[in-house]
């Protein structure tokens, strides 16, 4: 039987390797958001308070570019809305937990530690203790999170704009974006969405990032609903 | 104050998020989400991603470039490439950024 403090060391121990990865993006977040003009302690903050990477990213984007606070809201909201699905899949497993833990691990619930989270629980169904595991790599997670936004907040003033380095977003999301392209509706999801964010650029107040969002998800839930209707 | 409005943004981009964490979790355990949600909640990522990718390829400076002199545009395109053949996070960005710089330095500034 796992103690507390082995399932906890798991989680942390598992969620290393996907650590890797996040400190270039926390890095990049923190230039990005002085970049951007948000004050550093603000810019910290965010990442308490949000805690969920492209979000950040946007919601710097769209401050940088002035835009109106309930469109920086709306903008998030729908960004964020797929943590519905972590949550929903999640919940089978942590319905017996007291409320406090439920309140502590949804604050963790990132796509970084959903993943490991699930794979625990589909892997050791038994396991009465696996929330420590949920715990463990949340809280690598986060603190690894934290961590990696200051440096790139402290960095971020000393880097010369010729360096270009605001360049890292779009190719963090490319390299994010191009290997989930399994299938055709994905894909069509993908490049609707690229199309009408070129179409909608100039609609006011940045409302293209969703409207383009919008129209990238409608097209590929059509083409799954065509495909489903032929079988 | 002169920050005030983005405090109150982040707080509350903050509780939506978490409330969108905890709604399962905590209120809707027994419930299951219905399938078109489900299947339409898969696409999100993709496409806000997208969403993003295009413009910062192609409107670098706020209008359509869509020439060989737009550096950012091929950079991107390598990426692209990089990311589809690998799959490997690190190495996408690290020769994105490697082949803008060098672009950078032969081409005209846009």
């Amino acid at each position: 039987m796992a103690t507390p403090r082995s399932e906890f060391l798991h989680g942390v121990r598992d969620e290393l390797p996907i650590l890797i990865g996040t400190v270039p993006f926390g890095l990049i977040y923190g230039v990005f958001a002085l970049s951007a003009g948000i004050p550093p302690l603000i810019a910290q903050a965010m990442s308490c308070l949000v805690f969920a990477g492209s979000a950040q990213f946007v919601i710097a984007q769209l401050v940088a570019a002035g835009t109106p606070a309930l469109i920086i809201i709306l903008t998030a909201f729908i960004i964020n809305i797929r943590h519905l699905l972590y949550s929903a899949s999640l919940a089978p497993f942590t319905g017996r937990l007291t409320r406090p833990w439920k309140w502590l691990l949804a604050y963790l619930l990132t796509d970084e530690a959903y993943a490991m989270a699930i794979s625990r629980y589909r892997q050791a169904p038994d396991e009465e203790r696996a929330h420590w595991y949920f715990l463990g790599a949340g809280l690598a997670l986060w603190t690894c999170w934290q961590l990696s936004t200051a440096a790139g907040i402290f960095l971020g003033g000393q880097i010369p704009a010729s360096w270009s380095l605001d360049f890292a977003l779009p190719l963090t999301f490319i390299a994010l974006v191009v290997p989930a392209l399994k299938d055709r509706s994905s894909t069509a999801a993908a490049l609707g969405a690229a199309l009408i964010a070129l179409l909608a650029f100039t609609l006011p107040l940045k409302l293209g990032i969703a409207v383009a969002a919008l129209s990238g998800i409608a097209l590929g839930l059509a083409l799954d609903q065509a495909r489903i209707g032929k079988e | 104050m002169a920050f005030l409005w983005l405090w109150l943004t982040l707080v509350v981009v903050g509780l939506l998020t978490f409330g969108i964490r905890l709604s399962f979790l905590a209120f809707l355990g027994n419930k299951q989400l219905a399938p078109l949600l489900q299947q339409a909640l898969r696409f999100v990522p993709v496409a806000v991603l997208s969403a993003l990718i295009a413009p910062a390829l192609l409107m670098p400076t706020g209008t359509l470039a869509l020439s060989f002199t737009n550096s950012r545009l091929l950079a991107g395109l390598l990426a692209i490439l990089v990311a589809w053949r690998t799959r490997n996070i690190l190495l996408t960005i690290a020769i994105g950024m490697a082949s803008l710089l060098i672009l950078q330095a032969f081409l005209p500034a846009p």
